[in-house]
């Protein structure tokens, strides 16, 4: 008698959603392209802002610095008003897809640049050195020695990044992209359920980020596969000091 | 694992070669008045001295002295704040024209930390100089890779990564990550105080035949055994200044100044003790 109860609940939420998957899938499937096209472009703008910050010149460094300011210091709902809203005053006029997709990536550069960033401080100062000593060019040890590891190093910060812009997608239904949230508002509207498609479209988002974290573990391990049983861990090691491929230093 | 038994195969060119007979009596090196400042700190004042082809010079001192600073200096991974230093008939500083990278090819360091690459398997440390710095076929690289590797008794660990290795294997990969770009002079700083003392000898012993080999060589070191029986010269750097320059086995076993004496009843005692 006590499991009945819940079970029809469960099966009344079922059956309420069920013909509405497609619709559910589409929604999903325009939030994880914009994501997907977000993290894409704003890896391109956050090197570019790290490049820029890594400047001899003065003032290339200084609009770097302008750029992770002002966006890190602004709400992204204002940028996508902005730039949707506010650009067409001066006649640029971008439809909402395009224009979401641009304020997101803007907006997720300049987190990813602060990642990059932590990153490359994180490479010791020693394989820097050792790739100068060989003869390497700045541009050669950026490429065969520096990045290769910082990859590896920013995959959990950016598989954060990853899962922060998925759920950051239910803005874009304020300029009306069709993403899952307003599919599901639509939805509401004309089936007055809103408890059972909100909680249906939560399911949703949750399957798109485990999804996303899997493939990233998977990338990790992947990139992980040279350092050994010390790589395999997931979690900073406990033993005092020597983690890693040397010795400390004495 | 090919038929090479450690100790077959030459490490490097030494005297028989060099590209251009190297004079025995021209000097390799010369530093001139070199100084070096950090901020307001003066670590190196006023240091000369000179370097024959196929010598081998330790270089002794308290931590801070500078040991490590002169041989940054002189591939220029520190700036020198003043004086001269000449390589090879080659103006290294103070020079506006020539490349520093061109210069570091003849020029092989190898660091206290080992620094290899964590994210390439040995053999690719070993060979990413010699195809992308020096332009050398894939092939040919991989061949006189292995090889090296081979005359080190290391080459079944060719495509392990670093991190399988123990220090003291570390540290000879990187020794021959630096002779694959066939230097003329090998800088060696500290090389064995991050290991662990048993694995000690095994790093010092390759040094030992590359100084048989005739390779020019600049050690700093801890070893005072490795710098009285393997090094033709040393020289003791005290707070910035070359307090002693002579043969090893006077300066290192009857020393002329003071401050050396004690400097060596200390490192000598502790070693002891």
């Amino acid at each position: 008698m006590d499991w009945c109860f819940p079970l029809t609940i469960v099966l009344h939420w079922w059956s309420t959603t069920a013909p509405y998957f497609s619709l559910l899938l589409q929604g999903s499937k325009i939030a994880l392209q914009m994501t997907v096209l977000t993290l894409l472009f704003g890896s391109v703008f956050g090197l570019i802002a790290v490049a820029m910050k890594t400047s001899r010149f003065a003032p290339v460094r200084g609009m770097a610095q302008f750029y992770v300011w002002f966006v890190r210091g602004t709400p992204l709902l204002v940028k996508i008003f902005i730039i949707f809203f506010g650009l067409p005053q001066l006649g640029i006029n971008l439809p909402p897809y395009i224009a979401g997709a641009f304020a997101l990536a803007i907006h997720t550069g300049a987190y990813i640049a602060e990642i990059i960033r932590g990153g490359l401080l994180s490479i010791p100062k020693g394989q820097h050195e050792s790739a100068a000593a060989i003869g390497m060019t700045y541009r050669q040890t950026m490429q065969w020695i520096i990045l290769p590891q910082v990859i590896r190093v920013v995959l959990p910060p950016m598989t954060n990044q990853f899962i922060i812009t998925l759920k950051e997608t239910p803005l874009l239904s304020t300029i009306g992209v069709m993403e899952l949230t307003l599919t599901t508002n639509v939805i509401v509207q004309s089936t007055y359920r809103p408890f059972e498609f909100y909680i249906m479209s939560a399911f949703f988002y949750l399957a798109m980020t485990s999804m996303l974290t899997y493939v990233m573990g998977i990338l990790e391990k992947r990139c992980s596969v040279a350092y050994g049983a010390a790589g395999r861990r997931q979690f900073p090691s406990r033993s005092a000091g020597r983690g890693g491929v040397a010795p400390a230093p004495s | 694992m090919r038929g090479q038994r450690p100790g077959d195969a030459t490490l490097c060119q030494g005297r028989n070669g060099d590209g251009g007979a190297a004079d025995p009596q021209k000097p390799l090196l010369e530093i001139r008045s070199l100084r070096k400042k950090f901020g307001e700190l003066e670590v190196l004042k006023d240091i000369s001295l000179s370097v024959r082809p196929s010598e081998v010079l330790a270089i002794v001192g308290a931590s801070g002295s500078g040991k490590s600073t002169l041989l940054r200096c002189i591939n220029l991974l520190e700036e020198p704040s003043g004086g001269e230093i000449v390589f090879a008939n080659r103006h290294v500083y103070p020079n506006t024209h020539a490349r520093k990278e061109e210069l570091r090819t003849h020029i092989g360091m190898v660091f206290q930390n080992f620094n290899l690459w964590p994210h390439m398997t040995v053999l690719e440390n070993v060979v990413k100089g010699p195809i992308h710095v020096k332009g050398i076929p894939r092939k040919e690289a991989t061949a006189a890779a292995k090889n090296l590797l081979a005359s080190i008794g290391l080459s079944e660990k060719m495509d392990a990564y670093p991190s399988r290795l123990s220090g003291g294997q570390q540290q000879r990969v990187a020794i021959v990550r630096a002779l694959a770009m066939s230097p003329k002079l090998m800088l060696f700083d500290e090389v064995t105080s991050a290991l662990d003392p048993e694995l000690v000898g095994e790093v010092l012993q390759l040094m030992a035949r590359l100084a048989d080999e005739g390779m020019t060589m600049l050690v700093v070191t801890h070893e005072i055994a490795f710098a009285r029986d393997v090094s033709h010269r040393t020289i003791f750097i005290d707070q910035g200044a070359i307090e002693e320059d002579g043969p090893s086995g006077e300066i290192l076993v009857s020393p002329r100044k003071e401050r050396t004496r004690q400097f060596l009843r200390r490192v000598l005692h502790e070693s002891i003790s």
